[in-house]
């Protein structure tokens, strides 16, 4: 499976992003540029944290209008796994490909730490190697992570089981209903504050991401070959 | 050429962290009447005329880009720009 990991000018999580998907798990991974206008190639797109445009107007905001997002946008449409952690969650909301926005922490402070979150819905492509209900340790490190939405959004990502992470114990960041990562409607989007592919190798402080990204080539290899 | 003067402040559904950091300090100084503080943001453009209407551009700059209507409100004024 071949991984595109989008770099804006200021995303600083795209080094970890790639040795986890190279590295840690084995598949192909590249680097691709913010102008960019071609993402055919590729069969899964990571949006890697950082602060695209310097966090300019707003987190995400200056990013969204990049080449390279119209070209998520396709692969969202065509059915392909984006995934955005940190930065690129807030890039994610910006474009319209998730619902709600993530404003400043509620205590106004840059949260860095390992974090317990639980796996609320794990019958998503990007979680199916997790248990539902299951409590993993995954880093945080945002100072706008704080998830907010209207009421009528809140309502229709539970209804839909859209909400895929939570904080266990300890939110960091004031998000409504402790949401950590939520996905689109169809099931193929998914965003999220925690880093999971910072918690990819033991002598990093953990192996609790590595199964987000095994459930994404799990899902890929059963559908290639089903259609084979 | 017009300057549009922007104000944009987040929706009063959303809390806001900053001002209610900047209205704890105000209240620790002894300003006790202060209800409520809201932190927003100034913008000021330099609009050339052209044959758009200015209001259809700056609603869509604002809607577009420059406001996140998830979270935020916006106002303008427009002025006559003088040049310099």
């Amino acid at each position: 499976m071949k991984f595109a990991v989008l770099v804006f000018p200021g995303s600083n999580c795209d080094l970890d992003m790639y040795h986890a998907i190279k590295d840690e798990l084995g598949e192909e991974a590249e680097y691709v540029w913010h102008d960019t206008k071609d993402l055919s190639g590729y069969d899964g797109i990571l949006l890697p944290g950082g602060f695209s445009y310097g966090d300019y107007l707003r987190c995400g905001a200056i990013a969204q209008f990049s080449n390279v997002m119209n070209e998520v946008k396709k692969a969202a449409d065509a059915g392909k796994p984006v995934l955005g952690i940190c930065n690129g969650f807030q890039i994610l909301t910006e474009a319209g490909l998730l619902p709600g926005a993530l404003i400043r922490n509620k205590n106004l402070k840059f949260m860095c730490r390992t974090i317990e979150l639980t796996v609320e819905n794990n019958n998503t492509l990007f979680t199916s190697d997790y248990a539902k209900g299951q409590v993993i340790n995954i880093p945080v490190a945002h100072g706008e992570g704080n998830y907010t939405c209207d009421a009528e959004t809140l309502a229709s990502l539970k209804a839909n089981n859209q909400i895929v992470f939570t904080y266990t114990n300890d939110n960091p960041n004031g998000s409504v209903e402790d949401i950590a990562g939520i996905i689109n409607e169809r099931g193929n989007v998914l965003g999220m504050m925690p880093h999971p592919e910072r918690a990819v190798h033991e002598l990093i402080g953990g192996t609790d991401g590595l199964a987000l990204f095994k459930s994404i080539v799990k899902q890929w290899r059963e559908s290639h070959v089903s259609h084979a | 050429m017009k300057k549009v003067k922007i104000y944009v402040t987040l929706r009063e559904s959303v809390l806001d962290p900053q001002g209610s950091a900047v209205m704890g300090a105000l209240h620790t100084m002894g300003y006790d009447e202060v209800a409520d503080v809201r932190i927003g943001k100034y913008l000021e453009l330099q609009v050339d005329d052209s044959e758009r209407e200015l209001d259809v551009i700056v609603r869509e700059m604002c809607e577009k880009l420059l406001t996140n209507t998830v979270i935020e409100d916006y106002r303008y004024d427009v002025e006559e720009a003088v040049s310099k």
